[in-house]
């Protein structure tokens, strides 16, 4: 990056690390940050949605629909959602190349023989000649499916309960003025709903932010990926030797994570303030006589 | 090389403990295989949160009322140490004592005795102490929030009887604390035994391929190339560890409320906290 890197192994001290630290590996590194945000910046909307489709399903009056969303609330609930983190990942992957294998392969074979996963080259995604980008681009991809897939069922479970903590009465008054079912859903319960489910939704967003790492387990290049790559001991070959400072990047991330929740719960508590005006919870009640 | 169920369950029951059959299958994987070797796995599971729950529990304890503490050398401590192990994921923690345990030195000499280290780089001991401090933290909020939330009516009817300090504490106060913290308590011991799963996959080397229910679900997984048998099954064990642990702290729940009139009762509900 800088002139004076050309030839680390001439320059020692305050320039070393300086060089070291502007490194092509370690703008990776901190490009890798920038790979956690977006997920976080895609996954959050998604599993909000997912789970509001959820939740919605659940309390419907069809009872194969209201199945559907019980189920799917159920899902995630008595089994470690690490499980689910390395089932998607590899069953999203086969479905979507079997379905594919269906329309461009000739051979219609059950791809699942023995212990391969066997469809027709053209079937891959991303197929094998594809740019290596790709490969990554597509890993992403099934990493926020399968992020949204899982948090939305834990979203679903919190909007759900915060569906049923709207007080009845709020409803009832509202069909007394002879809205139907569906504007008393988007007029009156959808908006009352989110003082109820904002300390759930809170608390969701804080464990999506420390279940960040976890992309490293779907094969993603997140900020573990660099840490250990990085951190590992590099021998004379290298351009940086230096020994086993693995310890000092996990405790960067560590800190890393440290501040990030910090000022999520900072932020967290704003929200509620502001949500909780003019509702009729303690919280709101409280900020009526402050004002009053 | 065919085998009866019951010669599998013979050969791999134990095999997550170093006992029985060395060779892990490597082809003609049968259902009785997986569900054998993934259930030989759960001893893990078992292992590293029944001990976590056991000794988090006291420093739990010991922690909730630090953080009540008037004297700020012992509050800011308490307080650092639950901010640090809840703001913080878990799969960090543990990649991070795994590297900080391995550049202790080997062995040192104290008092004139000689002490190995190298022992806490196992998975037995080093991802046992993370899980320890991590469930210590979660569990000292939930005590915490709980004592700050005993009743002021409760206490002001225990001075009337004129028991102060200890008395006080170990008879009102830590019953209720108990007893208005036990739902949330329970949640916290699901989860903690879900986060198990994650000590093989962060750092902690299986030594001899012996690792938990998650680490053989994957090990099928990855040589059958079908996800759809071993990841149900591990699924199927957590669900029923999960009804075991609802049971035996539900009991201990009823224990705890037994005085009160059955509608004044605390509930457990399941609440997810998933990944920590």
């Amino acid at each position: 990056m800088f002139e004076a890197c050309a030839d680390p192994k001439s320059i020692e001290g305050l320039t070393w690390y300086l060089c070291y630290f502007t490194s092509a590996k370690h703008v990776d590194f901190y490009w890798s940050f920038l790979t956690v945000l977006l997920l976080l910046a895609i996954t959050a909307p998604a599993a909000l949605g997912m789970g509001f489709m959820g939740a919605t399903a659940a309390r419907s009056h069809i009872a194969p629909v209201s199945w559907l969303g019980k189920i799917y609330i159920w899902m995630v609930r008595g089994v470690p959602d690490i499980i689910f983190f390395l089932f998607f990942v590899i069953a999203l992957d086969q479905v979507i190349e079997y379905s594919k294998s269906l329309v461009v392969c000739e051979s219609h074979a059950w791809p699942w023989q023995g212990l391969e996963f066997r469809v027709c080259p053209e079937a891959k995604v991303p197929l094998g000649k594809s740019a290596a980008f790709w490969h990554q681009a597509y890993g992403f991809m099934l990493a926020v499916v399968t992020f949204a897939i899982v948090f939305g069922a834990f979203v679903a479970n919190v909007i759900y309960g915060a569906m049923q903590a709207v007080p009845r009465a709020q409803l009832e008054t509202a069909e007394a003025y002879g809205m139907s079912r569906r504007q008393v859903f988007r007029r009156i319960l959808v908006p009352q709903m989110w003082i109820y489910a904002l300390p759930g939704l809170g608390n969701l967003w804080m464990i999506l932010i420390k279940a960040t790492p976890l992309l490293f387990l779907l094969g993603v290049r997140d900020i573990v990926y660099y840490a250990r790559e990085l951190g590992g001991s590099k021998t004379q070959a290298y351009e940086y030797p230096h020994g086993d400072w693995r310890l000092w990047y996990f405790l960067g991330l560590l800190v890393f994570y440290l501040i990030f929740t910090r000022i999520s719960e900072i932020g967290i508590g704003k929200l509620t303030a502001r949500l909780s005006h003019g509702q009729a919870t303690a919280g709101g009640e409280a900020l009526r006589r402050a004002g009053a | 090389m065919s085998m009866t169920c019951w010669e599998t369950i013979q050969a791999y029951s134990l095999r997550s403990i170093g006992i029985g059959e060395n060779l892990l299958p490597r082809s003609d994987f049968t259902i009785c295989q997986q569900f054998t070797l993934i259930g030989s796995g759960l001893i893990w599971n078992l292992y590293f949160g029944i001990l976590a729950l056991v000794f988090g529990f006291f420093l739990a304890n010991a922690v909730a009322l630090a953080r009540t503490a008037r004297n700020p050398l012992i509050r800011k401590p308490a307080e650092w140490f639950v901010f640090v192990f809840r703001g913080s994921p878990l799969f960090i923690q543990f990649f991070l004592a795994y590297e900080a345990l391995v550049l202790l030195p080997k062995e040192f000499m104290l008092f004139g005795v000689e002490i190995n280290t190298s022992w806490t780089t196992r998975a037995w001991a080093g991802a046992l102490l993370v899980l320890f401090l991590n469930t210590a933290a979660y569990s000292a909020e939930i005590f915490h929030g709980a004592l700050k939330s005993i009743p002021k009516g409760d206490l002001e009817a225990a001075e009337a009887y004129g028991l102060t300090g200890w008395k006080k504490f170990i008879r009102i106060e830590w019953p209720t604390m108990l007893r208005l913290g036990w739902p949330a308590y329970t949640n916290e011991a699901i989860f903690l035994f879900h986060a198990t799963t994650l000590v093989y996959f962060s750092g902690f080397p299986a030594f001899a391929q012996k690792g938990d229910a998650l680490y053989y679900a994957n090990y099928f997984a990855d040589k059958t190339f079908n996800p759809f048998i071993p990841y149900p099954i591990v699924a199927f064990y957590f669900i029923l560890l999960t009804l075991a642990v609802t049971f035996i702290y539900g009991r201990v729940n009823r224990r705890l409320n037994r005085h009160l009139p059955s509608n004044s009762r605390m509930k457990i509900r399941l609440r997810p906290n998933l990944i920590r």
